[in-house]
């Protein structure tokens, strides 16, 4: 099955990209994570997502586009990169995304992706 | 085997349905993955049976036929586009099905299916539910009666779980040894659940009563079989022991309902008892107390004080005490009340009762009846019948009905 793993982070993990104390490590967590999901094979495809100051969301309403600054929900974790792995079920699913370092922080939440509609 | 073609096979296949619907429904589910579909197709397995029995006869091998009818009805939907399953699974469905076996290893299906149910990403208050219907086969309805929640309510949240089991990929294999701990509390509390719909339905419905006590004890005794390092499940089968050994002397020649305190305690099976005292023995030896293994000591006091009258109460007010602390369950709290009363401690068996939450006790019988006894044995009588007449409005089982009436009755005119 596929899942959708997304990571949500804490503004203080945002802020670890800039940090010159803290990058190193925060990259380093992520690139053996995503390194060791790409040795296993079940890596589908995944992103990393620039901070939500940088997210504009957009509504149509009544035939008018409404922009606005920032992210869809105000909350203190935001999605910060997502992951589409494919494995045998929920409970492998569930094991990658505890071992991301924004399951020890933020949170990781796995979804299954959509099946394609029935022939 | 054709007698009586117009009763028999309908009997039959009651009470192939009785013995074995969980074994079948773990057996089918665990191939699909996805319970709901496993329901359906083994309810029209149950249908075809009715039909074709009566037209050949009922089978050798009832339980074979029903599955392999059931898996056929599940390859189908499958094959109809209505069930979304991974095909892998299917594929290996009808390969168990043309070697014509039964799936089953060394783990009992059913057990199977009750740590499945308790998977972490399934929502904690429908876990027991979710055990008890697919498991157990107590219906929608039934379950919602015990967990006081309405009938559709609980049918609704039962779907979405199945649903959310189906869709997110929940795997129907046993969890690793090292995740079972962690699911444990959830199963034995089905098959606590289970355990006390039949003793309750007993008087009411006697046969299915009888069923899922019985079903109780043997899921009871694969959960101690699989995690023998574990104290509770052993307390918890010692428990259930201790409750089944009084059941003959719970009712009355009359068929009333007869209280412990006035049982007579030679009706008790001795054998049973011995059994339930060997195996608290042995979850204690473990070291690491709970709330089943309480609860079975207190089973074990009464019958200690069968035996030797003048046991001071002390020690049963302390089960209560640690009791309480380890569950949260009404029923503990309402039982240390009612010891605490029967300690002549009227105060704190009161302060007690008045603690709980109203909520939870509005509509719950035994609040009521431990109340009016307490407020009525201190000279409450107002009170107490007022207690009693509440009481009475929400018990549905007769002998325990008319038991209520007559206690009122007594405690309020002496």
């Amino acid at each position: 099955m596929h899942y959708m793993i997304a990571f949500n982070e804490l503004p203080d993990d945002f802020a670890k990209r800039q940090d010159p104390d803290a990058a190193g490590p925060y990259w380093g967590a992520w690139n053996a994570y995503m390194g060791a999901m790409g040795q296993a094979g079940v890596m589908v495809q995944g992103n990393g997502l620039l901070p939500p100051d940088t997210a504009s969301t957009v509504r149509l309403r009544n035939g008018q586009r409404e922009v606005h600054d920032g992210p869809f929900a105000d909350t203190k974790e935001q999605l910060a990169g997502y992951c589409i792995i494919d494995v045998a079920d929920l409970d492998a699913a569930l094991d990658w995304a505890a071992k991301s370092p924004a399951a020890l922080t933020g949170s990781v939440e796995v979804r299954p992706v959509m099946p394609p509609p029935n022939a | 085997m054709r007698e009586n073609p117009a009763g028999l096979p309908r009997d039959h296949a009651e009470l192939v349905a009785r013995d074995s619907y969980g074994k079948l429904l773990a057996l089918i589910a665990r191939r699909t993955r996805d319970v709901a579909a496993a329901e359906d197709a083994l309810s029209e397995a149950f249908a075809a049976a009715l039909n074709s029995w009566s037209e050949n006869g009922v089978p050798s091998n009832p339980q074979a036929w029903l599955l392999t009818v059931a898996r056929r009805n599940a390859g189908q939907a499958f094959r109809k586009g209505m069930v979304r399953q991974n095909a892998q699974h299917v594929i290996e469905m009808m390969h168990d099905e043309a070697q014509s076996n039964t799936g089953s290893d060394r783990v009992d299906d059913r057990l199977r299916l009750l740590f499945v149910c308790a998977h972490p990403a399934i929502a904690p208050d429908i876990r027991t539910p979710l055990m008890l219907q697919t498991v157990l086969g107590v219906d929608a309805a039934r379950i919602g009666r015990s967990f006081f929640v309405k009938d559709s309510t609980m049918g609704q949240r039962l779907v979405r779980a199945k649903a959310k089991m189906r869709d997110a990929g929940i795997p129907f294999d046993m969890p690793e040894p090292t995740d079972l701990p962690a699911r444990l509390n959830d199963v034995m509390a089905a098959i606590y659940a289970a355990f006390t719909i039949g003793w309750s339905d007993l008087d009411a419905y006697a046969e299915n009563g009888q069923d899922f006590v019985d079903e109780a004890l043997f899921l009871a005794r694969l959960v101690v079989d699989a995690l023998q390092m574990q104290a509770e499940p052993k307390g918890l089968l010692s428990l259930m022991l201790y409750c089944e050994a009084r059941r003959p002397a719970r009712t009355g020649t009359d068929g009333g309902f007869v209280p412990l305190a006035e049982q007579d305690s030679t009706l008790w099976s001795r054998d049973m008892i011995r059994y339930a005292e060997n195996w608290l023995r042995r979850a204690a030896a473990l070291g690491t107390p709970g709330r089943y293994q309480t609860e079975a000591a207190i089973q074990s006091y009464h019958v200690q004080l069968s035996q030797s009258p003048d046991l001071p109460g002390d020690a049963l007010l302390k089960l209560y005490d640690a009791l309480i602390t380890q569950t949260e369950s009404l029923g503990a709290a309402i039982a240390r009340a009612a010891a605490y009363a029967r300690c002549g401690r009227p105060e704190a068996a009161l302060a007690q009762l008045d603690s709980l939450p109203l909520g939870l006790i509005q509509d719950h019988q035994p609040f009521w009846v431990a109340r009016a006894t307490i407020l009525a044995a201190y000279g409450h009588f107002d009170d107490a019948a007022a207690a009693f007449d509440t009481a009475i409005a929400k018990t549905n089982d007769p002998a325990l009905r008319s038991f209520l009436t007559q206690k009122r009755k007594m405690t309020l005119t002496t």
